[in-house]
């Protein structure tokens, strides 16, 4: 007698099943790599649907210069190892105009270099669906988005107006530069993806745990100092905390937290005692209201 | 701003973590959702769970309190559905747009929550979230009771197989907690859902609100024995059972990395397989056996339903997407016409005859209505006569598949029986099916395999055949153009044949009027018999309006490659008007003629026909002239790539 599947065996057979379905109906996927955690699931999953064949669609990172060095490190540390296509994308316009988060503030600077480079980026390579490792308990406007979320030629996703998506029969059916973000990851939740990652083994960048690192306090923020972009306001000066990150993104919008947590299961005990969501230490979820909803009808994953 | 990086304290040893993770391993999943009439309180129940099982976080909740500031609708408390409602249209609103999913655990269960919206007009939402769930919440308000749109969702949840509902009687301290208002709902509800197959209903008086009988057991109600919805959702079983079906396995994906490897990627729907097992193909009937079932951390001993692997066969069978590897006991139904239960999503009303793109799992095909049998009302589940089914109305149709597929009634298998429509032209995703049961002529009727071809019909006529499709405003002169068309065809030597709207209104169509739905089945009658003519080696020109590009994409496709001429008869309206020919013009325009392309019922232009003729200012020799050319430039064509095909 067969025993009934785990929450998490269910999980990862939705997202293998999401994967093959877009490997079977598009012409030229591509996977979002943003090096994170999810990224990393995801990443995991890709494996596990194709094998023994390689994933059948290149990763793109699309890179905005303000990432943390280790994150970048470990993004071609994995591509060797297990051996994907990489694309890097930077837009160049934003870096010959200097753009940066210091001086353009978070808003600007994730519009340029994050999502028009994006854009860019599938425009350039015609990509007609993309994975993103999104998930619906992050943010109330992912909540509500489909597994496949169409965007018009322009990229633009519009969420009073989303076709319906029944049962596991995906609408596959594009036309000539229209696309699909499709997101396997839509019903993980922060504690699956963590569960996962442990029963797994799966390598994630070592930002996640505790170290003693060099950070500055600034708005409420203990941001990492990361290289000598970072210029120091007044009053200001760098300490070496014990601190570790929730989620990675460019390092002047990202927050550490204070933690001793060094191991897996030390952070999944951390996050089971959390008073806060995870999107918290993101800045740029917080300069206006609604503001998710905003980046992403504009094309931003 | 207060301090937000504090010290989270990683009390749990790591011993403990992982007790905790090995009982978070063994918890089940339940996934329900909540349904009902606007402001019956969805959201807010919402709100509540999650907020009674601790899934609200301090930075989330604080920007809960500063929205229900702004947005809010509850005074000075907190708005719970401003925690669900996402969409800045929605929280500016006050309403549910679009379905929502949210995440809850309680030490028994975990749960995946679809909150959906109330809205007769978002109905194709609530259907999204009601297609994954085993369980709907059904809310009532106590005021109202029973609504229109508490019986359209329960309808709609029973048809997507939902077999558990919980009746939330909601806003009970809103007529004082009282008994007979509570008994009387229930036995309403009771009546009218009699005939859904639900296998448990399951009533609770609350108030999501303040949480009475939620997770907590209210005090006011003495009279309520039963468990708190908490309690239930905790214990109440829906497996399905999956796993004790006959094996299903739609192949989703070939996977061929070399030569030395090809395994069949997919999803187990139903039943379970083992290395060894014999399997058939549904389509074919040929079978072979389970020789591995691959997967990335080593080869399985078994695969059961819900799991996603590749299996790899003993023999070089043909498969591709879209088949299915079944039990040879019990084998799945493979047809082309079958009935079946419709959901209607679109604002263009469904029409039977028109042709649409039909999706299961991992099969697609395109598919017309042929019979539109009945539309249920969903107030009183008569069953009424119905030319079209408009948006979220659901009706019983007999559909026909261009190619068979496999299939299981969908009583029988949720993920076999179960199919979408999608729209040709803008690929929205119009209906949901459900599968009721195979025709029996489609069984019967199998295709006569006839030595004598269509080729061997033309070459006798030394012709190729071809469908001149004209379509153009009434009075744009297509008939005339047409008859002159024929009788050069005729003095060359070629079998012709002129199909026009009026003569065949006269005969065949005679029972069609002027509606959309008996405009659609006009034209596919009529390019049922111009491709039986082609087949006879026929050249047919066919003289007709045909307003809907849909319905010429549809008769394109029912002709072989490079045989149908899309021919727009291009004559501005108000020349058109000014022709009158037959004084139609003058009359629509009074208003006597109803549904008269052009001024009150749509022209779809052509936007690539094979031969555009403006007709302003030109004679009908000179766009015949054309039409030959055009002819002639084909065969010539054709007879250079025959030729060469043939060394």
């Amino acid at each position: 007698m067969t025993t009934a599947l785990t929450h998490l065996q269910r999980l990862e057979a939705e997202s293998i099943h999401i994967f093959r379905e877009v490997a079977a109906a598009f012409a030229k996927p591509v996977m979002l790599y943003s090096v994170g955690k999810d990224s990393s699931v995801l990443m995991h999953l890709a494996m596990k649907a194709f094998y023994p064949a390689k994933p059948p669609f290149p990763f793109l990172h699309v890179d905005t210069t303000w990432k943390f060095r280790e994150m970048i490190a470990f993004r071609d540390q994995m591509a060797q190892k297990l051996g994907f296509d990489l694309l890097v994308h930077v837009n160049e316009d934003g870096v010959r105009d200097n753009i940066n988060p210091f001086d353009h503030g978070s808003n600007t600077h994730t519009h340029v270099m994050k999502t028009v480079a994006l854009r860019q980026a599938l425009d350039k390579y015609g990509f007609d669906a993309a994975f993103g490792g999104a998930r619906r308990d992050e943010e109330k406007s992912r909540a509500k988005e489909r597994i496949f979320s169409f965007r018009n030629a322009q990229h633009v996703w519009d969420p009073k107006n989303q076709r319906p998506e029944m049962w596991k029969i995906f609408n596959t059916r594009i036309a000539s530069g229209e696309s699909i973000r499709v997101f396997p990851l839509s019903n993980w939740t922060e504690l699956d993806i963590w569960q996962y990652i442990l029963q797994e083994s799966i390598p994630i960048v070592p930002l996640y745990f505790a170290k003693e690192r060099p950070v500055v306090e600034r708005d409420g923020m203990l941001i990492l100092r990361d290289d000598e972009r970072m210029k120091l306001r007044p009053g200001e000066t760098v300490e070496n905390r014990l601190v570790r990150f929730r989620t990675l993104g460019c390092y002047p919008l990202t927050g550490a937290i204070e933690s001793d947590a060094d191991t897996l299961e030390a952070i999944v005990g951390e996050m089971l005692t959390a008073r806060t969501s995870e999107r918290q230490g993101r800045l740029i979820d917080r300069d206006e209201a609604g503001s998710m909803e905003k980046k992403k009808r504009e094309g931003y994953f | 701003m207060t301090m937000r990086h504090i010290m989270a304290k990683s009390l749990a040893p790591t011993d403990g973590v992982r007790e905790y993770l090995a009982a978070q391993e063994k918890k089940s999943l339940l996934r329900f959702l909540t349904c009902g009439s606007v402001d019956d309180g969805k959201s807010t129940l919402i709100g509540r769970l999650l907020s009674d099982t601790k899934q609200i976080f301090e930075d989330q909740l604080a920007a809960l309190e500063r929205d229900s500031r702004k947005h809010g609708t509850t005074g000075d408390d907190i708005d719970f559905a401003l925690l669900v409602d996402g969409l800045e249209a929605e929280r500016e609103q006050g309403i549910t747009i679009d379905v929502a999913y949210r995440f809850f655990a309680t030490p028994k269960r975990k749960f995946i929550v679809a909150d959906t919206p109330g809205h007769e007009q978002y109905t194709r939402n609530m259907a999204t979230g009601a297609s994954t769930a085993d369980l709907a919440i059904v809310l009532i308000d106590a005021r109202q009771g029973v609504l229109r749109q508490t019986r359209r969702h329960s309808i709609i949840a029973s048809l997507l197989g939902i077999r558990h509902v919980v009746l939330a009687v909601n806003k009970i301290d809103l007529v004082n907690f009282d008994q007979t208002v509570f008994d009387r709902i229930v036995e309403d509800y009771g009546q009218f859902s009699r005939d859904l197959g639900f296998q448990t209903i399951v009533p609770i008086p609350m108030s999501a609100r303040y949480g009475d009988n939620v997770s907590r057991r209210s005090e006011s109600m003495e009279w309520y024995s039963g468990p708190t919805l908490i309690e239930h959702l905790e214990t109440v079983s829906v497996d399905e059972a999956m796993v004790e079906l006959p094996f299903r396995f739609p192949v989703q994906y070939v996977n061929r990395p070399n030569l030395d490897f090809r395994g069949f990627a997919g999803t187990v729907a139903s039943g379970s397989v083992a290395p060894g097992d014999e399997v058939v193909v549904a389509k074919s009937g040929k079978s072979s056996r389970v020789k591995r079932i691959v997967s990335y951390g080593g080869d399985l001993a078994q695969a059961a339903a819900g799991q996603a692997v590749t299996l790899v066969l003993d023999d070089e069978v043909e498969i591709s997407r879209g088949n299915m590897l079944v039990s040879p006991a019990a084998r799945p139904q493979v047809a082309d016409q079958f009935a079946a239960n419709i959901v209607w999503f679109d604002e263009h009303a469904l029409l039977p005859g028109r042709s649409y793109i039909l999706r299961t799992e991992t099969d697609q095909t395109s598919a017309t209505v042929t019979d539109l049998k009945y539309r249920i009302n969903v107030n009183d589940f008569a069953h009424e006569a119905a030319k079209s089914l408009e948006m979220n109305e659901v009706g019983i149709c007999n559909i026909s598949t261009r190619t068979p597929i496999a299939f299981d009634p969908f009583a029988e298998n949720r993920t076999t029986g179960a199919f979408i429509l999608i729209d040709r032209i803008s690929n929205a995703t119009v209906g949901a099916g459900m599968i009721l049961h195979s025709l029996r002529r489609a069984e019967n009727i199998h295709w006569q395999s006839l030595d004598v071809g269509k080729r061997v019909r033309a070459d006798m006529k030394n012709q190729r055949p071809a469908v001149f499709w004209f379509t153009g405003l009434s009075g744009s002169g297509k008939s005339t153009i047409a008859n002159l068309f024929e009788k050069k065809l005729f003095a060359t030597g070629r079998h012709t044949y002129i199909l026009d709207g009026d003569n065949v209104r006269h005969g065949l169509n005679r029972d069609l009027g002027f509606t959309d739905a008996d405009r659609v089945e006009n034209i596919r009658r009529v390019a049922e018999v111009a491709r039986l003519m082609a087949d006879a080696g026929l050249i047919v020109i066919v003289s007709f309006i045909s307003p809907f590009s849909a319905e010429r994409r549809m008769a394109r496709e029912l002709m072989a490659d490079g045989e149908f001429v899309e021919v727009f008869v291009d004559t501005p309206f108000e020349e058109c008007a000014r022709r009158d020919p037959k004084g139609l013009y003058a009359r629509a325009l009074n208003g006597e003629i109803k549904n008269f392309t052009g001024v009150d019922s749509p022209y779809e232009a052509p936007e690539t026909p094979e031969i555009h003729l403006q007709t302003l200012g030109k004679s009908a020799e000179e766009m015949v002239d054309a039409l030959e050319h055009w002819l002639n430039e084909r065969d010539i064509a054709e007879d250079q790539y025959d030729s060469g095909g043939g060394i």
